[in-house]
C-alpha cells in the first residue's frame, strides 16, 4: 500500500468501525500445525450485528479471542477505529458461552467489576450499575450471589457486566449456547432490545443458525479445516423478525445449505412437491 | 422459589433417614450412640474387675480428679498456658504459611526456586525436627512456639499455594478481558478465589498447632502446660490425671474444629447456593 493510500484511508469519510485484514492464525497441536484462521478479511460498520455461524473448528471463537486482544500472535492486521488492537481494552467486552461471574461477589459487585479500572466516583458507578441490572431486568437480585441464580439469570448479568462499561463493540461468544430453548428465545429478543437501543456494535458467534438469522444484520458463514469465511449474507432490513415469515426460512434454509445441513429443507421441500405431482398425474 | 425446592429436596433427603433411624425422634443424637455404649462398657469394665484400676479407673474417678484439679491444684492455669502457647505458635507459623503460600502461588520465578525444597520438607516427619530445635532454641518456651509454628506452617502454606494455583484459568482470561492490573487482580480474583484453600489451611493449622502443642510439652523441657501435667501423671502413677489430660486434648481440639468450621460457613457464605 503507497503511503498516499494511506493517508487517504485514515482520513477517509467513514471507516468501518472494525476491519479485520487477511487474518490467519494457526495453533501448533502436538507438533502438528492447525490452520485455524486462513485469510480472513471482514468490515463491521458502526452499529451493525454481524453473527457468525459455523461448524466447530471453523476458528469463530479464535477470531473472537484476536479481536478483544487476548491473542496478537497472528498474521494480517485487525484495526478497530483505524488503529491495531494489541491488548485487550475496555473498548471492547465479551459475554461468554459461560458466564464466568465470579461466585464470591454479588451480582451488583460481578457487574461493578467491570467499572475498575475506569474513572468515576464510586456513587456514579454504583449508579451505572444499577441502570445496567435494571436494563436485564435483574435490580431485585442485585445482592444475591451467583450460585443462586438460574443459567438464564446468570448469563443476563453477565451481559450487563459486558455492557456497563459502554463498549463500542460487543462480542458474543455463544452466549446461550448453554441455555434451555425457551430462556434461549427469551435472551435472543433480550438482546435485540438492549443492542438496537444503545445503537451498539455486535458480533455474535452462534451455532444455531435461526438465533443467527433473528439477531443478524448479516450472517457470515465459516468453514472449518481452515477456518475461513465461506460467504456473507446479508439480512434484508425489511424482513421482519417473524420466525415463520417465509422470507426468514427461505433465508435460514440457505444458510443451513451453506453450512452443508440441507437435509431438513430438502425434506420440507419434497414434502411440498408431493401435492403438485399428483395434480400433474 | 430457590427456597422452597431446596426445602422440597431436603424432605426428600431427610426422609429415609426417618425409616431408618434407631430413636425415630431424635435422630440428631445418633452419633452419641457408640460412645455411650463405649463409656458404658468401660465403666462396666471398671467396676467389675475386668480391668485393672490402676490402669483404667472409673469414670467417676476421673471427675473427681478433674473437679479437684480445677478447684485445688491449677489446672486452669496449665490451661491457659497451654493455650497461649498454641495460639502463638499458630499465629506465627499460619502467617508465615499463609504468607509464603501467595507468594508461591502469584510468582511463577518464587515457585520455581522454592517448590523443590518445600516438597522435601513435607517428606519430614514434623518430630525430625525436635533434636534440631532445642539444640537450635532451647527445651525452653522459644523451642516450643518455633515446634509449633512449624507444624502450623505446613498445612498453611501447602493450602494457600494451592488456593491461588487453582484459580480456573477462564478467571485469568477475564481478569485479562477487563484489563484489571496486579493489585486488582489479587483483590477481586486471587485472594477471594483462594480464600477456600486459605481457609482449609488455616484450620488444619489450628488442629496441627493443638496437637503439636502438646507434644512439644512431652518432648522438649518440662512447663507448666497440659503436657507438663501429663508428665507429672505418668511419674506419679495418676491415670485418672493421664485420662482427664487427654480428654481435655480432644474436647478443645473439638472446640477449635467448630471455631474453624463456623468462621469457614460465615466468611464463605457464597458457596451455599
Amino acid at each position: 500500500m503507497s503511503s498516499l493510500a494511506q493517508t487517504f484511508d485514515s482520513d477517509a469519510v467513514k471507516h468501518p468501525l472494525l476491519r479485520i485484514q487477511d487474518v490467519s492464525k494457526a495453533f501448533i497441536v502436538s507438533d502438528r500445525r492447525v490452520q485455524a484462521l486462513s485469510h480472513v478479511d471482514l468490515d463491521v460498520e458502526q452499529g451493525e450485528f454481524v453473527s457468525i455461524v459455523g461448524a466447530s473448528g471453523c476458528g469463530k471463537s479464535t477470531l473472537l479471542r484476536l479481536i478483544l486482544g487476548l491473542d496478537t500472535d497472528y498474521e494480517g492486521a485487525i484495526r478497530l477505529e483505524g488503529r491495531r488492537i494489541e491488548r485487550p481494552g475496555l473498548d471492547r467486552s465479551i459475554v461468554f458461552q459461560e458466564h464466568r461471574l465470579l461466585p464470591w461477589l454479588t451480582v451488583e459487585a460481578n457487574v461493578g467489576a467491570a467499572l475498575r479500572q475506569i474513572k468515576g466516583s464510586g456513587a456514579e458507578k454504583r449508579a451505572r450499575v444499577e441502570a445496567q441490572l435494571h436494563l436485564v431486568g435483574l435490580q431485585s437480585f442485585a445482592k444475591a450471589y451467583p450460585a443462586q441464580l438460574s443459567g438464564g439469570m446468570a448469563q443476563r448479568v453477565a451481559i450487563a457486566r459486558a455492557l456497563v462499561t459502554n463498549p463500542k463493540f460487543l462480542l458474543l461468544d455463544e452466549p446461550l449456547g448453554a441455555l434451555d430453548a425457551l430462556t434461549r428465545l427469551r435472551l435472543q429478543d433480550e438482546l435485540l432490545r438492549i443492542v438496537r437501543n444503545r445503537g451498539a456494535t455486535a458480533i455474535l458467534v452462534t451455532h444455531d443458525v435461526d438465533e443467527a438469522v433473528y439477531l443478524g444484520d448479516r450472517i457470515v458463514i465459516m468453514s472449518p479445516h481452515p477456518g475461513r469465511i465461506a460467504s456473507v449474507l446479508p439480512v434484508p432490513k425489511e424482513m421482519s423478525r417473524d420466525r415463520s415469515d417465509p422470507a426468514f426460512l427461505r433465508l435460514r434454509d440457505d444458510v443451513l445449505t451453506r453450512l452443508g445441513v440441507n437435509k431438513a429443507a430438502a425434506v420440507y421441500d419434497r414434502l411440498l412437491e408431493i401435492p403438485n405431482e399428483q395434480r400433474v398425474h | 422459589m430457590t427456597s422452597s425446592v431446596m426445602d422440597v429436596r431436603n424432605e426428600l433427603v431427610r426422609a429415609p433417614d426417618r425409616k431408618l433411624a434407631v430413636a425415630p425422634s431424635t435422630p440428631r443424637l445418633r452419633p452419641l450412640i457408640v460412645p455411650i455404649i463405649l463409656l458404658a462398657l468401660w465403666e462396666i469394665a471398671a467396676h467389675t474387675g475386668l480391668a485393672d484400676p490402676r490402669f483404667l479407673p472409673t469414670l467417676e474417678a476421673i471427675a473427681v480428679r478433674g473437679v479437684k484439679e480445677f478447684a485445688e491444684d491449677g489446672l486452669t492455669s496449665d490451661l491457659t498456658a497451654s493455650l497461649a502457647r498454641d495460639l502463638l505458635g499458630f499465629v506465627v507459623g499460619a502467617s508465615v504459611g499463609v504468607a509464603l503460600g501467595l507468594a508461591l502461588g502469584f510468582s511463577r520465578l518464587l515457585e520455581r526456586l522454592l517448590s523443590p525444597l518445600l516438597l522435601a520438607h513435607r517428606q519430614i516427619a514434623l518430630f525430625a525436627w525436635v533434636p534440631l530445635i532445642s539444640m537450635w532454641f532451647g527445651g525452653g518456651e522459644a523451642g516450643k512456639l518455633v515446634f509449633i509454628a512449624l507444624a502450623a506452617f505446613q498445612p498453611a502454606l501447602t493450602n494457600t499455594w494451592q488456593g491461588v494455583a487453582g484459580i480456573p484459568k477462564i478467571y485469568r482470561e477475564l481478569s485479562r478481558v477487563l484489563t484489571y492490573d496486579g493489585w486488582d487482580f489479587a483483590v477481586v480474583i486471587a485472594l477471594p478465589g483462594a480464600l477456600p484453600g486459605i481457609f482449609t489451611g488455616l484450620h488444619a493449622a489450628l488442629i496441627y498447632a493443638w496437637t503439636s502443642t502438646v507434644g512439644a510439652e512431652l518432648l522438649l523441657d518440662i512447663a507448666p502446660g497440659i503436657g507438663g501435667r501429663m508428665n507429672e501423671g505418668q511419674h506419679l502413677f495418676h491415670i485418672d490425671l493421664l485420662f482427664l489430660c487427654v480428654f481435655l486434648l480432644g474436647l478443645i481440639g473439638m472446640v477449635f474444629n467448630l471455631i474453624a468450621g463456623a468462621a469457614e460457613r460465615r466468611l464463605l457464605r457464597w458457596r451455599r447456593s
